[in-house]
């Protein structure tokens, strides 16, 4: 635990400095280049690619959250179980929608720029969380939510003080995973011109230079690795709280 | 204190969801452009309105499109709402072929007609409608995977009569059917052949994983690690590698692989099935009953027996599941082998981006869609089937 | 026959069965019942080598059982489980099937194999042996696992808490079909629970075990009679002793000549039984009848002396 520990800190340590002072890892990644092209990407500093790209995806799953989160608990109320059926069928089959395709589609509509692949964070985003706070409040145990009705709690009452502490560890977990393919997402923005890290990979598959790819993908993945696992001590800092148990090896790429 | 709450006659008569799915129908119907017309590909579009293009069936038409959504505002039987949602569905996709083809000029061939917000609005609705009526009928994997191949046969025909010949995705495919065809080819091969390369290699790990806990920790750390890093990243940083091995390595080149091409491709897809197909194996082989594998091994079976006589076919309804994460997964994902160069219908989409050919963006991403959702059809009811199988 | 001697095993140097040496006769039923952790079930599952001990040795009808590999040794043991172990994703035929098939016997001795033992278990063949285990109610569960155990003919059987999930009528049932089973095949048995009634019904020999040690080996009459230690008496309850006495023997063992008034005991019930139906309906005495005819009778006073601590 301890080594695995060690191992998180010099990947953020690493990570900080790359951003602050790329430059200084220009000879790491020097042998990677041909005819002398320049080894660190420079048309844009990495720094505000990264504010920004993070931006774009704390934007989009705090957006997603608030979002599904109250749509989850809204069909779960009496008033709108009528929407249930639809909201567990269309949160399975929306996952199946490629993330590349969301960011085409929204572009027509949106425009080139930083809008659409904000948008189909969003929208893509959106489906991770509702189906976990979705699972987590209709499987609460029938015998917790008896206990709470039966001990004279108002619907308001149950849900803040009874199903929504107790479905949270699951639905950080939903957040969690939305945060990780948006974080992975968001460099498919940079080919509608989304100013994200994705510039600096798409840059280096235009010029054929590896060192770009490199630097860009090794920004993102260690960004993702360490949101991952920061969420990850989060939700087990809950669930230790709580008792309940949250899931395990959710994955998925974009 | 009993509060007893009851029905109002109207909240009795309408169905909420069919209240908010009538709106926006209705809304898309009256207020939105049915059809963009653009004079050739590159021009930003003109809105037309379905009262514009006479081929899209005139008042009669948006009758029934207004009656529909008005008998989707009640509360019916699931069947009623379904069947409406689908004749509906059916007479939205003559209508927006038909009348595209009226309101080309006839030998036009610059002109593009495109389905326009409306369109796409009330397909939305009607296709929200249609999956909620299928939702609330409950319907088994068999029934399902019927009414899959039903809305398959419908598209087919659609298709083949030639309605939509005139809409400008078609007119894109006309222009490059080969060249669609073969890309397709290359995105199913990318799809289907790294999903069964995970299968053949990510299985028997997830055994290996099973049997020894200390490896475990080990492959799926690395597993997760490679899933974290963007997928244009992987696909570029595949590219040298693979252009040296193909160089290189004796016979490599003769199996395809170069820098250039599938190759690249073809190995980050699979790198990223690793992991579902690993930890599924495992979490699979982890919740074969305890006492079927006790008393497997009580009654003198050996390792390669238990495995698979017992441990493998109870776990795999669950290693089904990684497949239909991974395929599902794989064929969006093999879109981005469009970027690098490695081919399937992400071209189409990226050629789209740039050219800021919204049709031919559809063209690459429609089938995509199509094909995950046909995966994912299929494979959820071969999960619950297998399931089935053994409860 | 089977026969342990100085049997131990370590778990991270602690004894979880310490020097334990008991001998099985052939055809007999040992139960071992102990306190969850007392070292039971490892006990158990080193006959079979499921657990390999850390020193001692086990020896079934003479040879060591670490003579064949592990996996051999077990198709020659029976071996039911506490809640069946049925695989799910077999029907019952293929679930009996298993041993036989792990030892290559031909298709059709199977196949009458698993007809023979459906009937032994009172299952119709025709209707069972297609049946998946989800569709059997738990006691017909039960008995498949115990057919499934016995399919090879093993002239040892190792049962883990075999009744532990059943509810308590059918548990009665069961119990007793073993016993008749267990007559006719001659079998033997090594029976592990944690329920003094259940091997005080079922054994033929009672281990009483606590924490990895044999505190008592002995006849069911001894144990209850005499019982070793006060973990043995604990595990007894000093409440009901006379009546675990009465239980052990049947009418057919206190009769004596003469006549009694009102209906009837048959000779194969037990004495406890007797003394209940006395106590009940205020009699002195129960005439007896053997197959339909009256034999004799047996009084309360017989019961009582029954009943009572041997010296």
């Amino acid at each position: 635990m301890r080594i695995v520990l060690v191992l998180r800190l010099i990947v953020l340590a690493l990570l900080v400095a790359f951003i602050i002072a790329p430059q200084g890892f220009a000879p790491l990644f020097a042998p990677l280049t041909r005819f002398d092209a320049p080894p660190i990407y420079t048309q844009t500093s990495i720094l505000s690619l990264t504010l920004s790209h993070l931006g774009i995806v704390a934007v989009a799953t705090l957006a997603a959250t608030v979002i599904a989160v109250g749509f989850a608990i809204l069909v779960t109320r009496p008033f709108g179980e009528e929407f249930l059926p639809l909201s567990r069928a269309v949160a399975n089959i929306g996952q199946t929608f490629p993330p590349v395709a969301v960011l085409a589609l929204a572009v027509p509509v949106l425009g080139f720029g930083t809008g659409p692949t904000l948008v189909a964070l969003f929208l893509y985003g959106l489906l991770p969380i509702f189906e976990n706070a979705l699972t987590a409040l209709t499987g609460l145990s029938p015998a917790v939510r008896e206990a709470a009705r039966g001990s004279g709690m108002t619907g308001w009452q149950r849900l803040v003080q009874v199903e929504l502490p107790l479905a949270f560890p699951v639905i950080l977990a939903g957040i969690r995973l939305s945060a990780v393919i948006s974080l992975s997402t968001a460099t498919i923005g940079s080919t509608v011109a989304a100013r994200t890290l994705g510039e600096v990979i798409i840059a280096g598959l235009l010029s054929g230079n590896t060192a770009f790819v490199l630097q860009g993908g090794l920004v993102v993945g260690a960004l993702a690795v360490l949101i991952h696992d920061g969420f990850v001590a989060f939700e087990s800092l809950v669930t230790r709280r709580t008792g309940g148990a949250a899931r395990d090896f959710e994955t998925s790429v974009s | 204190m009993i509060a007893i709450r009851f029905l109002s006659p109207v909240q009795q008569r309408f169905d909420k969801l069919g209240v908010v799915i009538a709106a926006l129908g209705l809304f898309a119907l009256y207020a939105q452009p049915f059809l963009a017309s653009r004079a050739n590909r590159i021009v930003p579009g003109e809105p037309l309105m379905i009262w514009q293009a006479p081929g899209a069936g005139g008042w009669p038409m948006m009758a029934a499109l207004t009656i529909a959504f008005g008998v989707l505002l009640f509360r019916t039987a699931p069947i009623v709402r379904l069947g409406t949602a689908s004749a509906a569905l059916l007479g939205l996709a003559i209508a927006v072929g038909l009348g595209a083809s009226s309101v080309l000029s006839p030998g036009d061939s610059f002109a593009r007609i495109s389905p326009g917000s409306g369109f796409w609005l009330m397909g939305f609705a009607l296709a929200l409608a249609a999956t909620d009526g299928l939702a609330r009928l409950r319907l088994g994997p068999v029934a399902r995977l019927g009414v899959l191949v039903a809305v398959i046969v419908a598209v087919v025909a659609i298709l083949a009569s030639g309605i939509w010949d005139d809409l400008a995705a078609m007119r894109e495919y006309q222009s490059r059917s080969a060249a669609f065809w073969r890309e397709l080819n290359t995105h199913l091969f990318l799809a289907f052949g790294a999903v069964g390369a995970a299968i053949v290699v990510g299985v028997p790990v997830g055994i290996v994983c099973y049997s020894l806990p200390k490896v475990r920790g080990a492959v799926l750390g690395v597993l997760n690690i490679v899933q974290t890093i963007p997928s244009i990243a992987l696909f570029g940083l595949l590219i040298a590698p693979m252009a040296w091995i193909g160089a290189n390595i004796p016979g490599a080149s003769a199996l395809g692989i170069a820098g250039i091409g599938v190759a690249p491709a073809f190995v980050a897809l699979f790198a990223y099935s690793l992991l579902p197909m690993v930890s599924n194996t495992v979490v699979g082989l982890e919740g074969v009953p305890r006492d079927a594998s006790e008393a497997a091994r009580g009654m003198g079976m050996t390792g390669a027996q238990r495995m698979a006589e017992i441990l493998l076919p109870l776990a795999f309804p669950v290693i089904l599941t990684g497949i239909r994460i991974v395929l599902v997964q794989n064929i969006g994902l093999a879109v981005i082998a469009g970027l690098i160069g490695g081919g399937g219908l992400g071209i189409f989409v990226f050629q789209g981006i740039a050219q800021t050919a919204m049709p031919l963006v559809l063209l690459g991403a429609i089938p995509a869609v199509a094909m995950a959702f046909t995966a994912a059809i299929i494979l959820d009811a071969g999960v619950e089937l297998s399931r089935k199988g053994i409860a | 026959m089977i026969e342990i001697e100085n049997l131990t095993k370590l778990y991270d140097g602690r004894a979880v069965v310490d020097d334990v040496t008991l001998t099985v006769p052939a055809g007999e039923i040992a139960a071992i019942v102990g306190t969850s952790g007392s070292g039971k079930t490892t006990l158990l599952r080193m006959i079979n080598r499921l657990v390999e001990p850390s020193s001692g040795s086990i020896r079934i009808d003479g040879r060591d059982n670490r003579d064949v590999p592990a996996h051999e040794l077990r198709r020659h043991i029976g071996y039911a489980i506490q809640g069946h172990g049925l695989f799910p994703h077999q029907d019952v035929a293929r679930n009996i099937a298993t041993v036989p098939r792990l030892l290559g016997w031909d298709k059709r001795m199977i196949s009458e194999r698993v007809d023979e033992l459906l009937a032994l278990f009172q299952l119709d063949p025709a209707e069972y042996r297609k049946r998946m285990p989800h569709e059997l109610s738990g006691g017909q569960k039960q008995r498949v696992g115990v057919a499934r155990a016995l399919a090879a003919g093993p002239s040892v059987l190792l049962m883990d808490e075999p009744f532990g999930a059943l509810d308590p009528i059918i548990r009665h049932k069961a119990q007793e079909d073993l016993l008749d089973i267990q007559r006719r095949l001659g079998t033997t048995i090594v029976l592990v629970t944690h329920d003094m009634d259940e091997a005080v019904r079922l054994g033929n020999r009672i281990a009483v075990m606590s924490e990895g040690r044999v505190r008592q080996y002995a006849r069911p009459e001894e144990i209850i009679a005499a019982p070793a230690d006060d973990f043995v008496l604990a595990m007894l309850g000093t409440g009901d002793r006379a009546f675990r006495l009465l239980s052990l023997r049947t009418v057919a063992e206190a009769l004596e000549a003469g006549e009694a008034e009102g209906t009837p005991i048959v000779d194969t019930a037990s004495l406890r039984e007797a003394y209940a139906e006395m106590l009940w309906s205020r009699r002195a005495a129960l005439p007896v009848s053997r197959a339909g005819a009256l034999v004799g009778r047996v009084t309360r006073a017989a019961c009582e002396k029954a009943a009572t601590r041997q010296p």
